[in-house]
C-alpha cells in the first residue's frame, strides 16, 4: 500500500496536500473499490466545502462510494480530467487523479501517513 | 410452515424506536370494532362450485374481442399480437417468476433484454435505454428523479404540458411528495396553446419539461423550440412518446430531447384490463449513471467470446442505498421480451406497415365524423392514430348511446378537462376495419 507521508489522511480515505491544497482518494480506497467507472464531483469552482461534507461519488464495478472534504476552504480547482478518467483513480490516486484543490484549506481531523497506514491495515480484509 | 418475519426480540426493539408499548398501541389508531370485522361470509365453496361461480360472473364482462368494438386508447392501444410472442414468450427458458440476471447461467436473458434495450433506443434515438419500468407513468416518473438528482436537488421546478397524460401527472404527484418540487404549467386550462406556451414557465430553477408525443389529445408537435429554449436555461427535457408513432414521426432524439420515455404495451402486448405493461425509458449516454433500473450490456468473456452481463450496477439503490437515484432495481423483464418479440416478428417494414395502418384508418374515421352534423375536430394539427372529437352532446352521453350499439366509444374527456365536457378521445389502430369505422359513423349519424 502506497502511503506519501508528505500527505494527510482522513477516516473516510481521503488524501489531503497540506501543500497544494489537492484533495484526492488513497490508494487503500481505489484497492477496496476495485476498477472505477464513474466519478462525479459535486463542487463546483468558488464554492466553500466543509470538511466532512461530501464533494464527491465514485462509481466502482461493484461498489459506491461517497467522497468528504477533508479540509475546509474555497475550492479553487476541480480536476475535470478525473471526471472524464476515472480510471485514473486505480492508476494514480495520488497524482493525477486528485479531485479538487482547496485554497488556503484549513484540515479537518487528519492523521499522518504512519497512522492512516495503521488504520487502513486494520480495516483490510 | 409459518413465515415468521421478526423475532420477538426484532419487535421489541421496532417498537421502542417508534416509541410504543406493544403492537396493539401501534395500531390503536384503528378503531378497535374494525380490526378484525366479522366478515360474514357465505358457506365455502368446493374448487368446481367455485369455477363455476367466477365463470358465470366473468361473463357478464363485455369484451372488446367478442362482444364490442372498441375506440378506446388514451394510453392503451388494441393492436394485434401474433401467435409467435406468447408462444415464444411462454417457453421455459424465459417463463420464470424473476429474471435471473446471473451470467453464468442467463446469457438468453440477458440478451433478450440487450435486444429490447437496443431496440428502444434506436426508436426513440436516443442513446441508451434501461431494461424497463412498470408502465409508461413510473417510467415517465423516473425521468423527474433522473432530472432531480441530476441537478442534486438544486433545481426544483418541473414544467409540465397541460397535454401530458393526466394520470402520467397524477403518478409524478406521488412520486415527487416531499421532495420540495414544485410542477407548473399543467394548470393551463386554453389546450388550444401551441407547446411554445409552456417557455415563460422555464427558468434557473427549472430541472425537467415534460411533454408527449403524440400529446393527450392526439395532436402531433415539433418541440425543437421549447427543448432548445429548455437546454438554454439548462433544464432537461423528457419527451413522453407513443411507440408505434415514433415509427412514423420524427423521434424525439433528433429535436434534441434528453430523455425518451412512454408506454410499450402496444408492442405485443395485450390491453388485459389495464396490466401489467411495460415502460421504457431511454436517455443520453452523459445520463446514464442517473438513470434507475436494470441495464444490461454487451462484452466479451474470457474466451473473447460475446456476451452478456448488467452493467453499472453501483448506481443502483441495493448498492448506492440511500444515495441512489431511485428506489426501482428491477424491470419489466417478461413484458419487455414480449416487446423484443413483437418488434422482431414485425421486422422493421411490418412494424412501419401497422403504424400506417393505424394513421390511414384514424384519417379516414376522423374525415368521416368531421362531416356530421354537430362534429368537429378539435384542433387542425396533424395526428397519428387519436383524435380529440367535439360531439353536440356531453361525451358521457355519447358513449352511452354508443354503447347500447355495441361500440365502446372514445375516452370522455370531461373527467380530466372540464373545459373539454362534449368531447372524446377516439382511438382507431389496425385492428379496426373500414365496416367497424363506418358503424361508428353510422350510429352517430343517426344519434
Amino acid at each position: 500500500m502506497n502511503t506519501p507521508s508528505n500527505l494527510k489522511y482522513a477516516k473516510s480515505d481521503e488524501w489531503f496536500d497540506p501543500a497544494s491544497g489537492k484533495v484526492g482518494i488513497t490508494d487503500f480506497a481505489q484497492s477496496q473499490l476495485s476498477d472505477i467507472v464513474f466519478v462525479e464531483i459535486f463542487v463546483e469552482e468558488g464554492e466553500e466545502v466543509t470538511a466532512g461534507k461530501p464533494i464527491a461519488s465514485v462509481e466502482s464495478v461493484k461498489a459506491s462510494a461517497e467522497i468528504y472534504a477533508p479540509a475546509s476552504g474555497k475550492v479553487s480547482k476541480v480536476n475535470k480530467n478525473v471526471v472524464e478518467k476515472p480510471e485514473l483513480i486505480n492508476s494514480d490516486p495520488y497524482g493525477e487523479a486528485w479531485m479538487i484543490q482547496i485554497e488556503g484549506g484549513i484540515a479537518g481531523d487528519l492523521m499522518d501517513a504512519a497512522a492512516y497506514e495503521a488504520d487502513s491495515a486494520a480495516r483490510a480484509h | 410452515m409459518t413465515f415468521i418475519p421478526t423475532s420477538p426480540a426484532e419487535t421489541e426493539e421496532m417498537l421502542k424506536t417508534v416509541g410504543v408499548k406493544s403492537l396493539d398501541d401501534l395500531f390503536d389508531a384503528v378503531p378497535k370494532k374494525h380490526r378484525f370485522p366479522k366478515l360474514n361470509l357465505p358457506p365455502a365453496l368446493t374448487e368446481m362450485e367455485a369455477a363455476a361461480h367466477l365463470s358465470d360472473m366473468a361473463s357478464s364482462n363485455e369484451n372488446i374481442r367478442e362482444h364490442l368494438v372498441s375506440f378506446l386508447g388514451a394510453g392503451a392501444y388494441n393492436h394485434f399480437v401474433p401467435a409467435v410472442v406468447d408462444h415464444m414468450l411462454r417457453r421455459g427458458e424465459f417463463y420464470t417468476a424473476y429474471t435471473p440476471y446471473q451470467p453464468e447461467i442467463s446469457q438468453g436473458t440477458l440478451q433478450a433484454v440487450f435486444e429490447f434495450q437496443s431496440l428502444m433506443a434506436n426508436l426513440t434515438g436516443m442513446d441508451v435505454s434501461n431494461a424497463s419500468h412498470y408502465d409508461g407513468a413510473t417510467a415517465t416518473a423516473e425521468a423527474v428523479s433522473l432530472a432531480y438528482a441530476q441537478y442534486r436537488g438544486k433545481r426544483k421546478r418541473i414544467v409540465m404540458s397541460p397535454a401530458l397524460h393526466p394520470q402520467y401527472r397524477d403518478v409524478i404527484d406521488t412520486y415527487t411528495q416531499g421532495m420540495g418540487v414544485e410542477t407548473v404549467g399543467d394548470e393551463e386550462t386554453n389546450l388550444t396553446l401551441s407547446p411554445e406556451s409552456l417557455i415563460p414557465y422555464i427558468d434557473e430553477n427549472t430541472m425537467l419539461v415534460i411533454v408527449q408525443y403524440p400529446d393527450f389529445l392526439g395532436r402531433i408537435f415539433d418541440y425543437k423550440k421549447i427543448i432548445d429554449d429548455a437546454h438554454a436555461k439548462g433544464a432537461l427535457v423528457c419527451v413522453v412518446a407513443n411507440p408505434t408513432a415514433l415509427l412514423m414521426l420524427k423521434t424525439p432524439g433528433e429535436m434534441g430531447a434528453d430523455i425518451v420515455v412512454g408506454e410499450a404495451q402496444p408492442f405485443g402486448i395485450p390491453l388485459w384490463y389495464g396490466g401489467p405493461y411495460l415502460g421504457f425509458f431511454t436517455t443520453k449516454k452523459s445520463y446514464v449513471h442517473k438513470m434507475a433500473g436494470r441495464l444490461v450490456g454487451e462484452t466479451v468473456d474470457v474466451r473473447g467470446q460475446r456476451s452478456y452481463v448488467l452493467t453499472l450496477t453501483a448506481r443502483e439503490q441495493h448498492i448506492k442505498r440511500e444515495r441512489a437515484t431511485s428506489n426501482i432495481c428491477t424491470n419489466q423483464g417478461l413484458l419487455a421480451l414480449a416487446a423484443s418479440i413483437y418488434m422482431s416478428a414485425l421486422g422493421k417494414e411490418g412494424l412501419k406497415e401497422v403504424a400506417n395502418l393505424c394513421y390511414q384508418k384514424a384519417h379516414y374515421a376522423a374525415n368521416e365524423l368531421s362531416k356530421l352534423k354537430g362534429f368537429q375536430l378539435f384542433s387542425n394539427e396533424p395526428f397519428f392514430h387519436e383524435f380529440t372529437l367535439q360531439c353536440p352532446k356531453p361525451a358521457s352521453q355519447v358513449n352511452q348511446y354508443l354503447l347500447e350499439h355495441n361500440i365502446l366509444g372514445g375516452y370522455d374527456l370531461s373527467a380530466d378537462y372540464p373545459e373539454l365536457k362534449n368531447h372524446l378521445l377516439i382511438a382507431v389502430t389496425e385492428m379496426n376495419s373500414k365496416e367497424e369505422i363506418d358503424s361508428l359513423v353510422e350510429a352517430l349519424k343517426e344519434m
